[in-house]
């Protein structure tokens, strides 16, 4: 225990062990009855009861990539059939994209925290929001009555014709489950735009939001217009396989193109979707590692804008050689090294940002780091991607895998992991070992570079994705990708047991151990149900550290 | 206006802070709609483009009559669900209940129409999908019908929605202490919503019936 | 390249192969430069800026829009030069010289079946021969396939009721890789076989060896016959139908006032949907031949149709 003690000494104000007064007082301790959970319609509530289920999809998706990985450990496909193979992966991308990337920062982190962040009591349509959660379960029922029965093997893109002529899979039931759960986003979206335009507190103008409630608001604007073209098109999918009214059938002159026209359209912005929170996250462990304002706030929250916007307009990268005319895939190709400006310019003002800054290793900033190693070279390969001569090569290869790996598991998920040990205080009332922290941090770093890095090696050799049986030469580099899942599995189960441990063992947390800047920062931790007891009025700009004037040593 | 009766409810301070976000709201959620249907009228456009004859051809076939009656049913719809949002906003209940009522009774109307054009469609042989025994002379038609069928499908199942929301507020002006004018944002939102639906269907008229 | 443990680079078999490899290659080192500063500068702030220790931290900035703007701006025109020879190499992959070799090739789950013009077919095995442009014209007969030739950087989809193009001109003779690079399906992992580039001589020699019966257009020839289509299309038929020899590369006008290419998509069009554009002056009447000619059918009838003169010969 006194070790422990020796972790959290340099956190001002640890308060003792035990249940503090804040914690009695909290959100957390206000009603104890099943019902004050599912009926709440608390924001950090509906927050955890987010954080429990987008867990449990995460370990349901990295099943199936354990299993990927495991059958992926020699040339022949020995583990599993190829139609079993080919249900894991169908399986691992609709739970990873859907229920949980697309999720996972805004309903948890962001449904906590953008009322705290505008000085709200709550967002704008609470009740709206459980009913998003409700509307999340029951998309993630339909897929685990998918899982059981059989699955479904066409791939989480489900292209036509083979989605809605030839397989024999849950089709129909997989793409009901995605559809519901696309009214969760739809309404998460809309719940957040409203709050922000409609709930900041006195003082909070749009040029003293933190970057974190900017990347959210240009999130949630992809969510609500890109989401139901995915609708629509799922139903149509579903509508050729159940009623036989196909408008993709090619025997009848309809166009598969047409299809993945549509799916793109939505599919692209739906990982700006992904990114974009976990952009907002990185901006705010950054400085509040660095103690320092960030370097060109204008500049990084319009940067959000402009990925949103941009990302609208690159959906057919996808489709360089599905049979698009050459002039639709250069204008599409410009427009994708475009979308990569705002994002340079995110990355170059963090680095701007740790220049005379006061930086703290602590577990966030490592995560911080991590995030920007991997979420850069995720992003640079995708301006690979994005050469059109260079796609027609790795397009549908290991390449294309590594890439979006790079970006989605070594970015956001990255994002979420630090998310969650900067904010754990905050939303639990208890510190935890910064020590394990800092080593999930660096682990989850080498174990994904070495899960993905060989992708990119095998993907430029002509390995095809969604392949199980594959050229013998290349069994050393898929045993390397597959040790590294082993290392990434370890990493990612370690937080249960230090975070777990901390919330009953660990000291309470005081109301800003990490002594920065925000307006959640300003409540105790964990904050009362209303959470401002008056509220605030706001004078100052974001993350108004003391700026250095004499120099030497820090504030 | 005492802010009990409006029920201001967390987290909102006043009550036109509320409405306004209620509005906001409702027009975000529309947007969405938009979308949707925006899908469709992709997939129309690309058919057009593609099979600009077997299209006018098929359009020809569809029932014109039927759909300008629809159209001007709905259009009428929408003029008594606004004399409805007017009414609440004066507080005349009883115009408001008409308004909406007589709304959705039009609603009901276009629905029976359509009933009545899907079933004659069927009997010529023209109805695609469900099994039914229908031939069409080249694919594109048998696509075109297949949108066809899908998007008023989509669009009568909004109707729908739209007609339970306006009897089901109609029945609480009428026969509840439902705060009028106080609570005319209810209206106005369910109001906004069922204009939309006639918007959707402003756009699909011409594209299906007058791609001819 | 290859280590005894394991490859890093595949083999290039043609120049585009080679051309794809020093664009990725200068592209990467571009791409490094452009982002190695940023971990550097990050790992080297984040100790010397270290929280405790002492350091110059005086006036620090929080923007610089000139600074913005050209970190933005000047990286993304270097990456802009790029574009352009990226744009480059991918016109030429849409433009094939007109004297290539032509192979049909028709992909269905799960195997790949070519005919060379001559008549010879292979299954999974595609042979061809080096210093010769070699264009494959594609379709598939039920979901949507990807022929993907790594050694010569090139992919290209294979859509049903479509055909799609893709050339090359490879230059080193060997075994190569053959795959589906579009998920199909159940064997989508072992739709794959061999690319086989042979020199002229060799290659030669395999096309005599091979089994071949007549030649893709004498067997569209017999199909022209046997199906009836020249019951319609021949000078002594009593229908009013466009004659169609030399028809090839010929500008139609349409009936609905446009005039199109006859082109293999043309061609292909009429059999299966013959009221699509139909040939100005004639009547409407030709029957779709969707459920009586398979695609290999349709490949030899458009290679009989090609092979036909311009002026006016025996045929049909």
């Amino acid at each position: 225990m006194t070790s422990e003690r020796a972790d959290y000494a340099d956190l001002p104000g640890a308060a003792g062990y035990g249940e503090s007064e804040a914690i009695q007082k909290s959100y957390l301790r206000a009603g104890h009855t099943l019902r004050s959970w599912f009926l709440t319609t608390d924001h950090k509530r509906i927050a955890i009861l987010y954080l429990i289920s987008v867990t449990f999809f995460f370990f349901v998706g990295g099943a199936a990539a354990a299993l990927i990985r495991a059958d992926l450990l020699t040339p022949q496909g020995d583990l599993l059939s190829n139609e079993g193979y080919n249900r894991a992966f169908t399986l691992h991308g609709v739970i990873m994209v859907w229920f949980f990337l697309i999720p996972s920062i805004p309903t948890t982190f962001g449904n906590f925290l953008i009322p705290l962040m505008i000085g709200a009591r709550d967002l704008a349509f609470p009740r709206l929001n459980l009913l998003s959660w409700y509307i999340y379960v029951l998309g993630g029922l339909c897929t685990i009555y998918v899982l059981i029965s059989g699955g479904v093997d066409t791939g989480w893109t489900f292209y036509t014709p083979l989605s809605s002529m030839f397989s024999n899979g849950h089709v129909v039931m997989a793409a009901t489950a995605v559809f519901i759960v696309g009214f969760s986003s739809i309404l998460t979206g809309l719940n957040f735009i409203v709050t922000v335009h409609k709930l900041r507190c006195p003082g909070m103008s749009w040029g003293r939001l933190p970057l974190f409630v900017w990347s959210h608001y240009a999130t949630s604007v992809i969510l609500v217009l890109a989401t139901p073209v995915l609708s629509i098109t799922l139903a149509l999918i579903a509508a050729e396989r159940v009623f036989q009214l196909g408008i993709f059938d090619p025997a009848l002159g309809g166009d598969p193109l047409l299809y993945q026209h549509l799916f793109w359209f939505y599919s692209h912005p739906a990982v700006y979707i992904m990114v974009l929170p976990a952009l907002g996250v990185i901006s705010e462990l950054i400085t509040a590692a660095a103690r320092k304002p960030i370097f060109g706030y204008w500049f990084v929250a319009g940067s959000s804008i402009a990925i949103a916007l941009l990302a609208f307009l690159v959906w057919g990268h996808h489709m360089f050689v599905a049979g698009q005319s050459m002039y639709a895939s250069e204008i599409f190709s410009f427009l994708s090294l475009a979308v990569a400006v705002p994002s340079g310019i995110k990355v170059y003002n963090w680095t701007a940002t740790l220049y005379k800054g006061h930086i703290s290793l602590d577990p966030p900033f490592l995560f911080a780091m991590g995030f920007v190693g991997l979420f850069v070279v995720g992003g640079l390969t995708g301006l690979i991607l994005a050469m059109v001569a260079i796609d027609v090569h790795v397009h549908d290869t290991y390449f294309v895998v590594a890439h979006f790996h790079y970006i989605m598991v070594g970015g956001t998920v990255s994002a979420f992991f630090g998310a969650l040990h900067y904010w754990w205080p905050k939303i639990t009332g208890r510190l935890y070992n910064l020590v394990w922290g800092r080593v999930t941090a660096v682990l989850i770093f080498v174990g994904f570079n070495l899960t993905f890095f060989p992708q990119f090696i095998l993907g430029y050799l002509g390995m095809p994705r969604r392949y199980h049986v594959y050229d013998p030469h290349l069994q050393v580099l898929n045993d390397m990708s597959s040790s590294g899942a082993a290392i990434l599995a370890v990493a990612y189960l370690i937080p249960f047991v230090y975070l777990f441990y901390s919330l009953r063992y660990s000291p309470a947390a005081p109301a800003n151990p990490w002594d920065v800047t925000g307006l959640e920062w300003t409540v105790p931790s964990p904050p009362p149900k209303h959470n401002f007891d008056e509220i605030p009025v706001v004078t100052t700009k974001p993350y108004n550290y003391p700026v250095e004037q004499k120099g030497d040593g820090d504030a | 206006m005492p802010d009990e009766a409006l029920h201001v409810h967390e987290p909102y301070q006043t009550a036109a802070q509320q409405a306004e976000a209620d509005t906001m709201g409702m027009y975000v959620f529309l947007a969405t709609e938009v979308m949707l249907f925006g899908g469709l009228f992709a997939a129309a456009l690309m058919l057009r483009t593609v099979h600009h004859d077997e299209v006018i051809a098929a359009s020809r076939q569809l029932h014109i009559w039927i759909g300008t009656a629809n159209t001007v049913l709905l259009l009428t719809s929408s003029l008594f669900v606004a004399t409805a949002v007017v009414a609440a906003r004066t507080g005349t209940r009883r115009l408001c209940a008409g308004g909406l009522i007589g709304g959705a009774v039009l609603g009901l109307c276009f629905m029976a129409l359509k009933a009545v054009e899907y079933y004659s469609e069927y009997r010529e042989g023209h109805l695609p999908g469900f099994g039914l025994p229908a031939h069409f002379s080249n694919g594109a038609e048998h696509l075109f019908m297949n949108l066809y069928l899908i998007a008023t499908g989509l669009h009568a199942f909004h109707l729908a929605v739209g007609i339970v929301l306006l009897l089901s507020l109609a029945a609480r002006v009428l026969w509840t202490s439902f705060p009028l004018p106080e609570r005319s944002i209810t209206v106005t939102l369910f109001g906004l919503y069922w204009h939309l639906v006639d918007v959707i269907w402003i756009f699909l008229f011409p594209v299906l019936y007058l791609a001819r | 390249m290859m280590t005894s443990f394991f490859p890093l680079w595949p083999v290039a078999a043609s120049e585009h192969a080679h051309s794809v490899d020093l664009l990725v290659i200068a592209f990467s080192v571009l791409i490094v430069a452009l982002s190695a500063p940023v971990f550097i500068l990050m790992a080297w702030f984040a100790v010397k800026y270290r929280r405790g220790k002492p350091a110059d931290r005086r006036h620090p900035v929080h923007r610089k829009t000139w600074a913005e703007v050209s970190w933005s701006a000047i990286p993304f025109f270097l990456i802009l030069g790029f574009f352009v020879w990226s744009s480059v190499l991918f016109y030429q992959l849409y433009h094939p010289p007109p004297d290539a070799l032509e192979i049909n090739v028709v992909a269905k789950r799960w195997m790949w079946k070519f005919q060379h013009p001559g008549g010879q077919a292979e299954i999974n095995e595609l042979h061809v021969p080096t210093g010769k442009p070699v264009k494959l014209l594609m379709t598939s007969q039920d979901v949507i396939h990807s022929l993907y030739l790594p050694a010569l950087r090139l992919k290209q989809d294979v859509l049903p009721d479509r055909t799609t193009t893709e050339w090359f001109n490879a230059d080193k003779p060997g075994t190569y890789i053959l795959t589906c690079a579009e998920f199909c399906g159940t064997d989508h992992s072992q739709m794959g076989g061999r690319l086989i580039v042979q020199t002229p001589q060799d290659y030669a020699r395999w096309l005599d060896k091979s089994d071949v019966g007549m030649s893709l257009a004498e067997q569209g020839e017999a199909l022209f016959l046997k199906v009836g289509c020249s019951g319609c299309h021949s000078p002594a038929a009593t229908v009013h139908a466009p004659q169609l020899q030399g028809l090839y590369g010929r500008q139609v006008p349409l009936d609905n006032g446009r005039t199109v290419t006859a082109d293999d998509s043309y061609i292909r069009d009429s059999i299966l949907e013959p009221q699509k554009d139909v040939a100005a002056g004639y009547p409407r009447i030709m029957p779709t031949f969707k459920n009586v000619l398979s695609e290999a059918d349709i490949s030899k009838l458009i290679a009989f149709i090609k092979s036909t003169p311009s002026t006016g010969s025996a045929h049909p």
